[in-house]
Order: structure tokens, then C-alpha cells, then sequence
């Protein structure tokens, strides 16, 4: 008798897109918010955005379950790092942190697909960008999620970021103006929106400056 | 040698004996369950059928349970999965209740709870088979969540499980507006547990709707929806096909 197949699967995708681009002293983050399933929509409401510290915040698309795990996670391992030192964590901190944790499930991953922006030690935007089991690298911009294939080219064109293989090495980040990377942002949802079944309904737009941190919404197409 | 073996408790599930007691697939299940917002608070639909496969072997299935003093949960999936969560939370309204510090446990809290226990179960590889529908109103907040068997959640103002999210959520999405009155809320849902009776296979049309509002829970005695039937291409089904029988 045959060892019986798992008829059911513990993972699902829930679509969504996340893009995220750093500034000289501004961080964008904006997700689409979207929640599918198959070729339903579960819901057009949803947030895909999580302020993990002050100057911090990370947005995931994936596996909702796994993204929220994910999210719980990580805000009860700031809570106990805030007890033992009295202070916020930086963002270059969390990345690691969420590298780590993301590894640590790497035979049974969480899977949630992730950009991490904020404000590094210095007031300057930083941008970090991840796979299903933690590997990630500082960047200038990134995408993630279902749109990211319709996204990412037009960011590479756009932002014309240098090259990270330079010698020597050349800031990544954008130097647009917080107002130009908002409104490149829309226009890639809207794109994006065209083409992608997953992305649509509303952007959620997070952006961490000096001044803290402040949200906007766009509506996008509905189909 | 006896102290290198490595020896599991009785309870665990490693080992090729214990996947027998892993949930592979689902025996007696309940269909679609239907909720939406409204001025007063949440009401909820579900019909009374469990069934075994494709045969109808139980007709008198309450899906719908009042959870403490603030909410309502509805299932679909596995009807003793479902008995199992009511166990589960008895436990935990009963621990709330005995705190006696004025305090219990509202709707989002249920919620959270119930999400917790399904992704712990499906990363275990032995989920709860149910979708549940959690609703309910505290202080004057209102509240409608629901949760899959492998974890995924969410809260809208109106939701369903299974065909109800094929059938009922475009209906549902047209037609559902803030502050519904109780008749008109009843009237959506009716609508909604139609369109599922006429094209869901495994409803039946012996339903109840809950009710759920800040004095409290009441579920409606078990009725039928009118249904109709004289279309005159029913009558004589193959009068226009040629080559039928």
C-alpha cells in the first residue's frame, strides 16, 4: 500500500505587488491592496504594509498567513530587542534580523515575498529586498510580488541606478524627490494594474522621512 | 541498543504510523456560509445540510454558534473539525469568564484566536478542514472576519466561504451598502442562499439567519426559501434539441 499524497497544500499565493525606492532622505514603500485567491478576489481592502520600527517598514506579498506570521514575528522579537537596549532597532538591524528569521524556516518556508524600506543611522533612505528564505541585499529600489516581471524594467529604466559591480562603489540611491518617486509609484501600480490580474483595487503609500512616518492612497482599476 | 533509540511520545505526529492520524480528506461537510454588516450589527446564513460525499446524510446541522456574549461563528468544511473548534472555544470563553475582572473577549480577539489555531494546525500538516466566518459587535464596533483551513484571513464587510465566495460576493459587492436595516440585510442574504440552492449542489433549502447585535445573539427557526421552477423550457427539455432523447 502506497504511502497516501497530501491532497490539500499548505500554501496558497494571494497575489499583490510591492515596490519599494530609496531617496537621499526619504524612503517610499507601496503596495497594492489586493487580496486573491486563484481567480477570486477574497478582498479589496488589505494591507500588505507593516511599520515593523520607527524608521522601518516592511511590505510583503506571498502567502498571507505565512506574511502575517512573519509580520507577528518579527514585531515580538523588536519588543523584546526594545527591553534589552532601550532603544528602537535600525533598519540595516531589522534586515538582518528578518534575513535570519526568514532562514531559520528554510526546510518549510515562510512564503513571503518581502522589501524592507526605511531610514538607515545617518537619515538616509535604504532599501532591502529579499526572497522566500532570507537571502537580500541592500538596494536603491526594489519590487517584489506578482507584478514585480511588469515593474522592476520600468523602475531599471526610470531610477537608471548604477551598477553594483562599480568600482568604486556608487550610491544606489535615487536622487528624485520624495513628490517624483510618489508619482513614479502610481504609475507603476497603474501599469502594473493593466496587465496583472493580481494588482489593483487601491495603493497603499508609506513614507518614512525625517518628519516620521505619513500614508496616501491612490484607487486603481477594479477589474 | 535500547539508549540510542530515540523514542517519540505517544502523541506525536513523526513516523509513518501516525500519518493515519493526519486529516487527508473530509467526511460529513456543511456548504457555503454567508455574512454581511448591517446598521445593528452582523447577520449570517448558512443551511442546515451535512453531507457525506455527494449523499445528504444530515439535515438538521446548526453551522452557526454564538461565541460568548459578543460573537457569532459560522463553519463550512468538516463538521467534526467544527465540533472540535466549539470545544476548543468553550475552553476559552470559560477561562475569560472566570477571570470575572468585567473584561470578555469580543469579536477581533475570537478571530485572532481561531487564525492562530488554524496555522498552527496546517504547519503541523493536520489542519482543522472548515472555513469559519467570525462576526460580531462590541462597544459599537462591528466586526466580520473570516479564516481558511491553511490560515488565511482576513475582515470585510461582508464575507463567505466556499461556492458563497463564487456566487454570493458578486451579489454582495453590487448590492450591499453601510448601514443596511434588518429586513433589507435579510433580503440580501435571501437573495444570496438562492442563487447558492439553485446552483450549489450540495445546499439545501432548509436554512437559518443569525442574527447578532450589541443585546445579544438570536437564530432564526430553521425555514425554506421560495424557489421557481415553471420555466417552460423545464417543462418540455428537449422540445428545441434535435438528436436528444
Amino acid at each position: 500500500m502506497t504511502k497516501q499524497q497530501a491532497n490539500w497544500s499548505p500554501y496558497d499565493n494571494n497575489g499583490g505587488s510591492c515596490v519599494a525606492i530609496a531617496g537621499a532622505d526619504y524612503c517610499v514603500i507601496a503596495a497594492d491592496t489586493r487580496m486573491s485567491t486563484g481567480y477570486n478576489i477574497l478582498t479589496r481592502e488589505y494591507s500588505k504594509i507593516c511599520k515593523l520600527a520607527d524608521k522601518c517598514v516592511m511590505a510583503s506579498s506571498g502567502f498571507q498567513a505565512d506574511v502575517k506570521a512573519l509580520q507577528k514575528q518579527l514585531a515580538a522579537r523588536h519588543l523584546i530587542y526594545q527591553h534589552q537596549h532601550n532603544k528602537q532597532m535600525s533598519c540595516p538591524a531589522m534586515a538582518q534580523l528578518l534575513s535570519n528569521t526568514l532562514y531559520y524556516k528554510r526546510f518549510f518556508p515562510y512564503y513571503s515575498f518581502n522589501v524592507l524600506g526605511g531610514l538607515d543611522n545617518e537619515g538616509k533612505g535604504c532599501v532591502f529586498t529579499y526572497d522566500a528564505v532570507g537571502s537580500y541585499e541592500k538596494v536603491g529600489y526594489s519590487s517584489q510580488g506578482s507584478g514585480s516581471t511588469l515593474i522592476t524594467p520600468f523602475l531599471d529604466n526610470q531610477l537608471k541606478s548604477p551598477s553594483p559591480l562599480l568600482l568604486p562603489a556608487q550610491d544606489a540611491v535615487t536622487p528624485l524627490g520624495e513628490a517624483e518617486a510618489i508619482d513614479l509609484i502610481k504609475t507603476v501600480f497603474a501599469s502594473a494594474s493593466e496587465r496583472d490580474i493580481y494588482t489593483g483595487d487601491k495603493i497603499e503609500i508609506v513614507v518614512v522621512n525625517a518628519d516620521g512616518i505619513r500614508r496616501e492612497y491612490m484607487e486603481l482599476r477594479k477589474d | 541498543m535500547d539508549f540510542m533509540a530515540s523514542k517519540q511520545p505517544e502523541n506525536s505526529l513523526l513516523g509513518p504510523e501516525a500519518d493515519s492520524q493526519r486529516t487527508l480528506y473530509p467526511y460529513v461537510t456543511g456548504t457555503s456560509v454567508v455574512a454581511l454588516k448591517y446598521k445593528d450589527g452582523i447577520l449570517m446564513a448558512a443551511d442546515m445540510g451535512g453531507s457525506y460525499g455527494s449523499t445528504l446524510r444530515y439535515k438538521n446541522v446548526e453551522r452557526m454558534k454564538a461565541i460568548g456574549k459578543h460573537s457569532l461563528l459560522g463553519a463550512s468544511g468538516e463538521i467534526s473539525d467544527f465540533q472540535e473548534i466549539l470545544r476548543y472555544l468553550d475552553d476559552l470563553i470559560l477561562y475569560d469568564n472566570m477571570w470575572d475582572d468585567g473584561n470578555s473577549l469580543g469579536p477581533k480577539e475570537v478571530h485572532n484566536y481561531l487564525t492562530r489555531v488554524m496555522y498552527n494546525r496546517r504547519n503541523k500538516f493536520n489542519p482543522l478542514w472548515n472555513s469559519l466566518v467570525l462576526g460580531g459587535i462590541k462597544n459599537g464596533q462591528k466586526y466580520l472576519g473570516t479564516v481558511s483551513m491553511i490560515g488565511v484571513n482576513f475582515e470585510d464587510d461582508h464575507v463567505a466561504t466556499g461556492f458563497g465566495n463564487h456566487l454570493a460576493r458578486p451579489i454582495l459587492r453590487q448590492e450591499w451598502h453601510e448601514n443596511l436595516s434588518f429586513e433589507d440585510g435579510v433580503k440580501l442574504l435571501e437573495k444570496c442562499m438562492r442563487v447558492l440552492l439553485y446552483r450549489d449542489r450540495s445546499a439545501i433549502n432548509k436554512l437559518q439567519i443569525a442574527k447578532i447585535t450589541e443585546e445579544g445573539m438570536t437564530i432564526s427557526q430553521p425555514y425554506s426559501l421560495k424557489t421557481y421552477w415553471e420555466f417552460s423550457a423545464f417543462e418540455n427539455p428537449t422540445q428545441g434539441a434535435v438528436g436528444s432523447w
